[in-house]
């Protein structure tokens, strides 16, 4: 099942899964050494500017966002994991297309030259591009009797000058029914987890998330699947309801159907453990 | 009693105190044009935080439009919303709501307004913080300032232990080595 990594891309942690989803971190190392692909970090990467950086500075976001795009090396694609890391560092660029103003304020700043088709995706492309029968033909029952609800929260959706970009909506779905998974159809697969309002307003983010773990419960899910780490620590952090349904990273469950040991460092990080489950299902020792 | 209550759209407009350039400013620091709008509504509907804002994200372009300055700048929404683009998604004329949002919070802060949601304005200013310091935003920090600022060291005492103990918040800061590079970027 292992390949030797045959491709190289630059690879955009980001904050988050640098720090609070390292879990999300391995396992997407994890996943994409399996398919052959090898993840080489940006050197000395910083912020995207996050939520914050745009809501008080529109200079301020360009600038932090692009200090990345002036590292990125040119001739291979940018791979980032996180949404929000992902439509910072896109509508950048989108703004060095189209903005002759913004041009010049990066020369200015950087004095580095960006890579002009430098490709900035999210690792669902990869993964789409990917004949992944081949990887998944000898495993389709590995996750048989695991029954989940697909989370993607906001990822889907971008501003209306991004909106032409491909959109990866039923990837999460295909590739885990395909593995043996039961995914469950449900009303809260892109309902906004509120991101930062769990910090600043938990008294709004708590009936919300919630109500997420009730609809995933209600649906018969053993699992919520999330690609974003943001959802993943506000579906842990926040919801008051009993009991819990566990929140997976994709990585996580991808890699473990593709038959990873490799995980304990992963379900140590979650709040709310999916061990008890994984093992019944055979998934982990 | 009246004057304490807040506009709605409903109310008759009264032209006296409106802003008339206020759309134009808007138009002008968003990027968006906002006259495009046509109140279908459809954004008010997909919003997630309906429930919790003051108007929702049509009635923020109409106050806008109409000129009704103070209130759109005083509006809980521009705060509330996370900018998760799920309503410029709905918009059959490709309004970009979220940058509408960017805009008039920028406004706001420019020019003092009483704003609804001081501590969310807070929060951004301790994220920028750390990103200034580190190069990389620091979660411990960030909610260590927050929560000492409100004096409300308890509410999320629990959750931010469990947190510390399974290492997902960090003493230590991940630091970026170049960081005058990534300093140079704030404004003095």
């Amino acid at each position: 099942m292992n390949m030797k990594p045959t491709i190289e891309v630059s690879y955009f942690p980001g904050c988050s899964l640098d720090s609070t989803a390292t879990e999300n971190n391995l396992s997407l190392i994890n996943l994409l050494n399996r398919l052959g692909i090898n993840l080489v970090e940006l050197d000395d990467w910083s912020c995207c500017g996050s939520s914050s950086a745009h809501s008080l500075d529109p200079e301020l976001a360009f600038d932090l966002a692009n200090r990345n795009l002036s590292l990125a090396p040119a001739g291979r694609p940018l791979i980032v994991a996180c949404p929000n890391c992902l439509l910072r560092l896109r509508e950048a660029q989108y703004h060095l297309e189209n903005d002759e103003k913004a041009r010049i304020r990066y020369e200015e700043t950087w004095g580095r030259p960006v890579d002009p088709k430098l490709q900035i995706q999210h690792y669902f492309e990869l993964l789409d591009r990917k004949d992944l029968l081949s990887f998944t033909k000898d495993l389709v029952e590995k996750l048989n009797g695991l029954k989940c609800v697909i989370y993607y929260g906001c990822m889907l959706w971008r501003p209306p000058s991004l909106r032409h970009d491909k959109n990866y909506y039923g990837l999460m779905e295909k590739i885990l029914a395909s593995l043996g998974a039961t995914v469950l159809p449900w009303t809260f697969a892109t309902q906004c987890c509120g991101t930062f309002l769990s910090v600043t307003r938990p008294d709004v983010i708590t009936p919300i998330a919630n109500k997420i773990i009730r609809g995933a419960k209600d649906a018969g899910a053993d699992f919520i699947i999330t690609a974003c780490a943001m959802c993943h620590m506000n579906l842990e952090i926040r919801p008051t309801v009993k009991p819990m349904v566990p929140t997976l990273h994709f990585t996580e469950i991808f890699s473990l159907a593709l038959g990873t040991d490799d995980y304990q460092e992963w379900f140590s990080k979650h709040l709310v453990d999916p061990s008890p489950v994984l093992r019944s299902k055979g998934l982990i020792q | 009693m009246e004057t304490n209550q807040q506009t709605s759209i409903t109310d008759p407009i009264k032209t006296k105190d409106l802003d008339l350039n206020f759309v134009a400013e808007i138009k002008q620091q968003s990027g968006v044009n906002i006259s495009r709008c046509l109140h279908c509504r459809c954004c008010a509907g997909g919003c997630h935080f309906h429930m919790a804002t003051d108007y929702p994200p049509n009635h923020i372009i109409r106050l806008v439009q109409l000129g009704f300055r103070k209130e759109a700048l005083e509006s809980s929404t521009i705060w509330l919303c996370v900018g998760c683009n799920t309503c410029s998604v709905q918009c059959p004329m490709a309004i970009d709501m979220a940058a509408v949002m960017d805009a008039l919070r920028q406004t706001a802060i420019k020019e003092g307004a009483a704003l609804a949601e001081p501590d969310i304005l807070n929060f951004h200013k301790d994220v920028l913080h750390t990103i200034k310091r580190h190069g990389r935003t620091h979660k411990l920090e960030i909610m260590m300032r927050y929560k000492a600022r409100k004096l409300d060291l308890f509410s999320d005492f629990v959750v931010g232990t469990k947190m510390f103990a399974k290492r997902k918040l960090h003493f230590r800061p991940s630091k970026v080595k170049a960081i005058d590079e990534v300093r140079k970027t704030f404004k003095p």
